[in-house]
């Protein structure tokens, strides 16, 4: 499983307060503190209340790659904010994110090629939400054929269906599992799988265990990649424990440290 | 339309242990045996690196063997009565790069000899010859506890590689090894779940991962050769999707396992001979890294095999 930290953002507010106040201690702990607990990989968003986000997001990445060689995932709906990013980042990037709307399809892949990055799609278009598998595999198929025509590889796309809040879109969980599997029939090689974790606790009294259960029914479904709170020492077991039982690590009676020794 | 190989790339790589110590680095060797590295699976040269080849170490006791059988003693003739003869004549006459020493005479029931005699005999033995040494204990845990605590401090800076370490009894051995410099045997019984979880509780006392190797625990041909090359091939295609607590040499004791097998004892001479030939060849495709092997013969053999596997093609 790749691992996305994701709490280097700025609606967090002692992320915000840091970005504002360009202290470097706060970004640098909360990066290695993320790592230390397991992520592969860190992302970077400047947050709402950023108001320039083109120079806060490659300080942030300038900041964040002084204490870690670890791939940075530069989180904005914005290309240009992503460029201003990509320019300084000397650590392995993953663009976040496209989605299936031509006219970002045709800045962000070539970005992407050209900067030799990986690349997150987000099924999801300007005409809105996807309300279910269908329209998602549709948008899906989209993004990859796209990439295959820009000659972007497939195996470098992570495509994410849209984690909905299970208290706003409870029909959907299942369409939503189901597709984490079908996009990874769409084309060989296969495009991976992603999702933006937290969402689909959002609003729920009970966060963390939504959370961990959602991770580990998409994990059986084939899940390649979470954005998730790695500070979260259950959600990890869980994730650790659905990958064991998957037989994608040798068992040991210190499975869960094992595994972070990796 | 000419086919194309699928070629498979790996993210991870297995260790690097290096045995012996020489002069520049504090110990007395004349060279070093490295072993390890490996970028990919055995001898799939186009797939990645494949930097040291495996490697053969001669077998001796502290006391003459009882139970070899004769055809395995015949080579070294009376030298097998005498273990500093025995050893040099292993590096002179039959060119081992490398020796790998038990001390069963420390084993209440052959001799019980003290740890004090057997760190005279370690340093002795250090004087005789100048290449790497692998050290063994007698298998009774309790014993070894006392005498290779002892020998490791005995062979203080030549890196040795000291075993076994078992997953009930590994703290004392850990301890002396990181004390003084050694590299450690790792023994699981032909169970990958035990090798990583014993990899872990050792690093996990301080010796790094790197200076571990693996003992798989082996058997010869027809006795469970093939458990253990599963074993191995298992926890070779874990190491190099990126699992450094399984991503170790391996040490396969080949000799006594070969001549073990009644097949060795009976028929012809040269039937105990190939059937070391025959397990260790197995075993280097299946990964091993180091063969401890009995029979000078079978040894050259296996360095001939080894030799061919290498030539670039």
């Amino acid at each position: 499983m790749f691992i996305i930290g994701e709490l280097i953002n700025g609606m967090y507010n002692n992320i915000g307060k840091a970005i504002k106040e360009h202290d470097k201690a706060v970004i640098q702990k909360c990066a290695q503190d993320q790592i230390n607990a397991g992520a592969d990989c860190l992302d970077v968003n400047c947050g709402p209340a950023s108001k320039q986000p083109v120079s806060d997001l490659p300080w942030l990445v300038e900041v964040i790659q002084e204490v870690t060689d670890k791939p940075l995932s530069l989180d904005s709906s914005k290309p240009q904010v992503i460029e201003a990013g990509l320019k300084v980042a000397k650590n392995k990037v993953v663009i976040n994110s496209v989605t299936a709307d031509p006219e970002k399809l045709a800045v962000l892949v070539p970005l992407a090629k050209k900067y030799n990055t990986k690349l997150i799609g987000l099924t999801i278009s300007a005409k809105g939400i996807p309300q279910n598998k269908d329209q998602r595999l549709e948008l899906a198929a989209t993004i990859v054929a796209h990439c295959a025509d820009a000659g972007f590889p497939v195996e470098d796309l992570y495509l994410d269906p849209i984690v909905l809040p299970v208290n706003v879109a409870q029909a959907q969980m299942k369409d939503i599992l189901e597709s984490i599997h079908e996009f990874k029939i769409i084309s060989d090689p296969s495009p991976k799988t992603i999702v933006g974790l937290s969402n689909v606790s959002q609003g729920t009294k009970a966060r963390n265990l939504v959370n961990r259960i959602f991770l580990t029914m998409a994990i059986a479904q084939g899940l390649d990649a979470a954005i998730l709170d790695p500070l979260d020492n259950d959600l990890m077991d869980a994730l650790i424990t659905s990958e064991l039982i998957l037989n994608k690590n040798i068992y040991c009676d210190s499975f869960l440290s094992a595994y972070r020794k990796k | 339309m000419a086919a194309e190989l699928m070629r498979e790339t790996w993210s991870g790589e297995v260790s690097v242990v290096t045995i012996g110590a020489a002069k520049s680095e504090g110990g007395t060797r004349s060279a070093m045996v490295k072993i390890g590295g490996q970028k990919t699976l055995p001898f799939l040269f186009a797939e990645g690196a494949i930097p040291h080849k495996p490697v053969i170490a001669l077998e001796i006791w502290d006391i003459a063997p009882l139970d070899w059988p004769e055809e395995s003693t015949k080579p070294y003739g009376q030298s097998i009565k005498d273990p500093l003869a025995w050893a040099q004549m292993c590096v002179k006459e039959f060119k081992a790069q490398l020796l790998c020493v038990r001390l069963q005479g420390a084993h209440p029931d052959f001799g019980n000899k003290s740890a004090q005699q057997e760190a005279e005999f370690i340093k002795a033995l250090l004087k005789k010859v100048d290449v790497p040494l692998i050290i063994k204990g007698c298998g009774d845990d309790e014993k070894d506890n006392q005498v290779l605590a002892v020998c490791a401090e005995a062979a203080k800076g030549e890196r040795c590689l000291i075993g076994s370490a078992v997953q009930d009894n590994y703290k004392t051995l850990v301890a002396a090894v990181l004390a003084d410099g050694h590299n450690i045997i790792a023994e699981s019984p032909i169970d990958i779940n035990i090798a990583k979880q014993l990899n872990i509780l050792i690093s996990d006392m301080g010796l790094p991962l790197e200076r571990i190797v693996i003992d798989p625990t082996i058997g010869a041909l027809g006795y469970g050769l093939e458990y253990a090359y599963s074993i191995m091939e298992r926890a070779r295609l874990a190491a190099l999707s990126g699992d450094k607590t399984v991503a170790s040499p391996f040490i396969c004791f080949i000799g006594q396992e070969a001549w073990r097998a009644k097949e060795a004892k009976v028929g012809s001479a040269d039937q105990g001979i190939m059937w070391e030939v025959v397990t260790a060849c197995a075993l280097i495709q299946a990964g091993g890294d180091i063969l401890v092997m009995r029979h000078p013969k079978a040894v050259e053999k296996v360095n001939k095999y080894i030799e061919e596997l290498f030539i670039p093609r």
